[in-house]
């Protein structure tokens, strides 16, 4: 239970929309969201096909949890091959969409084909259909979620759309929801573009139910707020400071990847940081930061809502960027910022939104962007090709940058073709901080071992959600180990990946772990869920759906030799800061890793490891 | 003494759990469209309101409904509807000049906030106190506290 038993399949070839059973068994064995559309992609397609072909399919997937009173309970995630790295991608976002889908009746959404001209999905409670789209392609994500409210005469839809940089086939493309939350990494946005499905809007008054014992669902729901509330990262340093609390932090211990990582501290750190959000402007007096915001459920509130400076160079005489509307978390700042060597908040915050209204992942944009800043400063790239000078440190360059990859215009075709296929264009492979074609985000692996263990594994491309071993490493949570030191990092990085396999399949929200373990997140799904669920079994559950995105990467052709980092990771030791003179020592990781995981030398699963997982 | 809802748009998050309590209280089902309390996003200006009945004393609904099925509780002064009665005339969401007194497509009936019988799940639920539950005669006190702190006592020495 707890699931609404129902599946929605959406063909684009002959535009049918119709209902199916959810696999009962199946979600026993994946729960939902992340582990449960994985399995269905995974019977589904051949790994081997063309991410932006018709044979691709794109899966929205809620959580059994996803739409309940849970704290953070609204998650839906975005599941498909990904064409920025062959992998298979699976992109987590809150928002309020996700619970809409669910009190909608739908567990799930699969869409399959590729339509003959533009059209969106209309979803009102066991209604569903396609629409032409014809009037709003080529327009933005804002432009799209304004369009549609008025067509349909109703304040209270939820919609998800892609901008025009996924039309124009960047690689990094996100599906936003909401106006500005993102289901952010690995392309999931250029997926439904290129099968000209511009947006989903959905509506649904059915509400979710099916609580197995509602009663003491709601002991449980409470107790664990209580927790949140209660804990200092996710009951006020997230709260006050959203992600960015992070920012002097990271950039402190050495480990805040600068300038293309040529670096690992940022001297204009504190100038972008969660801490200057709040400062007065000096010239109009108000701070960056309007408020914090929850996604549907959320107790902890991390959201961040800014805006940016009326006279700033980037927004001078154009109103419709004087509101608020989503800030920057640390992700995006670090990115757009350290990254880029820009320090200049308002152009970050521009930046940022820029990424909301026309769809662009901001950690794969800006880790792009400092690679082209890096090729340029090089001689590499000159202004025949940037069109205007391209300097670390340039918030023209920057603002420009997300402009031209949003429409699609100039340098803004090469940019959107990501890092590794930048660099790999221009003669310079080794300058892409890319693992498996995707950007690494804002922990340098040279201060913080475990994190180089975490992109280099990682089933979708580098990424810090898989196993945010920072947690351990930096604040702690759940004990504190030393970001310096690869001893014990293996099966560190393999606990914390299991156990997000299971959150991310819930229909919670990663963050929720700070304070979180599985002991209580378990109660919750085990109140709510048909079947018996420990935190044991959640961990198995874990392990299961990390072992079949691996199974799905190998047979898509990726094998152990990508489970590398960039070069300059390994080789140029970090010049400044408590990590001073060391590079990140994978290969001590790896063989250990792999032998934890039940895998071959060569990164294979083994026969005897499958079956102990029911693969 | 009676107690009314105090809102407090300020610490609002828009994260909407009240609106889960709300339904789950009334209709055993998470679904924030059943909720009579509603949370309003103003999203260029970086603001959330919660929104709901202020149980007013003039009491229009009550007193438009042609079949007297609003009434009042002498316990926590709440309007309600009695269901049984109500024939899903709609006259009272007219006359409420707030919207707060609407129609269910689900009941036939309509619906509105009852305080939850004096112990309001949305008061339960809310993570940051926006919504607050306080002596119907004092709901201005915090607001009146928050302005006596600024006052310059150097001013009045």
């Amino acid at each position: 239970m707890a699931w609404t038993g129902k599946i929605l399949r959406v063909n684009l070839n002959d535009k049918t929309c119709k209902e199916e059973p959810l696999n009962r068994e199946w979600a026993q064995q994946y729960l939902g969201q992340r582990g449960l559309a994985t399995k269905y992609l995974v019977e589904e397609i051949d790994p081997k096909a063309d991410p932006l072909g018709p044979d691709n399919k794109l899966i929205f997937a809620t959580g059994p949890l996803t739409g309940t009173m849970a704290s953070t309970g609204g998650r839906y995630s975005v599941i498909t091959k990904s064409p920025l790295t062959n992998c298979v991608a699976c992109s987590n976002s809150g928002g309020f969409i996700g619970q809409e889908l669910k009190n909608a009746g739908w567990d799930m959404v699969i869409v399959e084909g590729k339509a003959d001209g533009p059209v969106y999905l209309y979803i009102e409670n066991e209604k569903a259909e396609l629409l032409p789209a014809d009037d709003i392609w080529g327009t933005s994500v804002w432009h799209t979620d304004e369009w549609l409210h008025k067509r349909h005469q109703d304040p209270l839809l939820r919609i998800a759309a892609v901008g025009r940089s996924a039309e124009q086939g960047c690689l990094y493309s996100a599906v936003i929801n909401d106006l500005h939350r993102a289901a952010g990494r690995s392309g999931v946005g250029t997926v439904m573009a290129s099968k000209n499905l511009k947006a989903m809007a959905v509506r649904g008054t059915l509400g979710v139910g099916n609580i197995k014992d509602p009663k003491r669902f709601m002991q449980a729901v409470n107790a664990a707020k209580k927790v949140l509330a209660d804990n200092a990262v996710t009951g006020q340093g997230l709260p006050t400071y959203g992600t960015q609390v992070l920012m002097n932090v990271i950039n402190e211990i050495g480990a805040l990847p600068t300038r293309n990582a040529r670096e690992v501290q940022f001297e204009g750190a504190n100038e972008i940081s969660g801490e200057a959000m709040h400062e007065p402007r000096p010239t109009d007096g108000k701070p960056n930061l309007v408020t914090n915001a929850g996604c549907f459920a959320c107790t902890i509130a991390c959201g961040r809502i800014s805006t940016v400076d009326k006279g700033h160079f980037s927004v001078k005489n154009k109103p419709e960027y004087w509101g608020a509307s989503g800030g920057l978390e640390y992700e995006a700042a670090w990115a757009l910022g350290s990254d880029t060597g820009v320090d200049d908040l308002d152009a970050l915050t521009y930046a940022n939104f820029i990424c909301n209204e026309d769809g662009m992942d901001p950690i794969s944009f800006g880790a792009t962007v400092a690679a082209a800043m890096e090729l340029y400063g090089r001689g590499v790239l000159t202004t025949e090709q940037t069109g205007i000078p391209f300097d670390f440190g340039s918030a023209e360059a920057l603002v420009k940058a997300a402009e031209w990859v949003a429409t699609g215009e100039g340098f803004g075709k090469d940019l959107g073709l990501g890092s590794k296929r930048l660099c790999e264009k221009y003669g310079h492979p080794e300058l892409s901080m890319t693992v498996k074609g995707q950007e690494f985000p804002a922990y340098d692996p040279r201060g913080i071992q475990g994190m180089g263990l975490t992109y280099a594994t990682s089933n979708r491309g580098a990424c810090h959600l898989r196993s945010y071993t920072v947690a351990s490493e930096v604040l702690g949570i759940p004990e504190k180990t030393d970001p310096l030191t690869a001893e014990g990092k293996p099966a560190l990085v393999k606990a914390f990946q299991d156990a997000t396999g299971a959150v991310d399949s819930s229909g919670l929200c990663v963050f929720t772990t700070f304070a979180w373990t599985l002991e209580d997140i378990a109660p919750q799904i085990d109140a709510a869920c048909e079947g018996e669920w420990t935190p044991e079994r959640l961990l198995e559950l874990g392990e299961r759906v990390w072992n079949l995105e691996r199974q799905f990467n190998l047979a898509a052709g990726i094998t152990g030799a990508d489970d590398t980092l960039p070069k300059r990771l390994l080789e140029e030791p970090a010049a400044t800061g408590p990590a001073k003179g060391l590079v990140n020592k994978l290969d001590e990781m790896l063989p250990e890793y792999y032998q934890l995981r039940g895998w071959t030398p060569d990164g294979v699963p083994t026969p005897e490891t499958l079956q102990r997982l029911g693969l | 003494m009676q107690r009314a809802l105090s809102i407090d748009p300020g610490k609002c998050t828009g994260c909407l759990q009240c609106e889960l309590a709300c339904s789950f209280e009334h209709t055993g089902l998470f679904n924030p469209s059943r909720s009579v309390i509603r949370v309003f996003t103003f999203h260029e200006e970086g603001r959330f309101v919660p929104y709901t009945c202020t149980q007013c004393a003039e009491a229009w609904c009550l007193q438009s409904c042609p079949v007297d099925a609003i009434s009042i509780n002498a316990d926590t002064g709440a309007k309600e509807v009695n269901e049984a009665t109500c024939v899903g005339c709609k006259v009272c969401t007219i006359a409420c000049p707030f919207g707060t007194i609407n129609y269910s497509q689900a009941t036939g009936k309509v619906v509105k906030c009852d305080l939850c019988g004096g112990d309001p799940q949305c008061v339960e639920a809310c993570p940051t106190d926006a919504i607050v539950y306080v002596d119907a005669d004092q709901t201005g006190l915090e607001r009146m506290r928050q302005w006596a702190a600024r006052t310059d006592a150097a001013a009045t020495a």
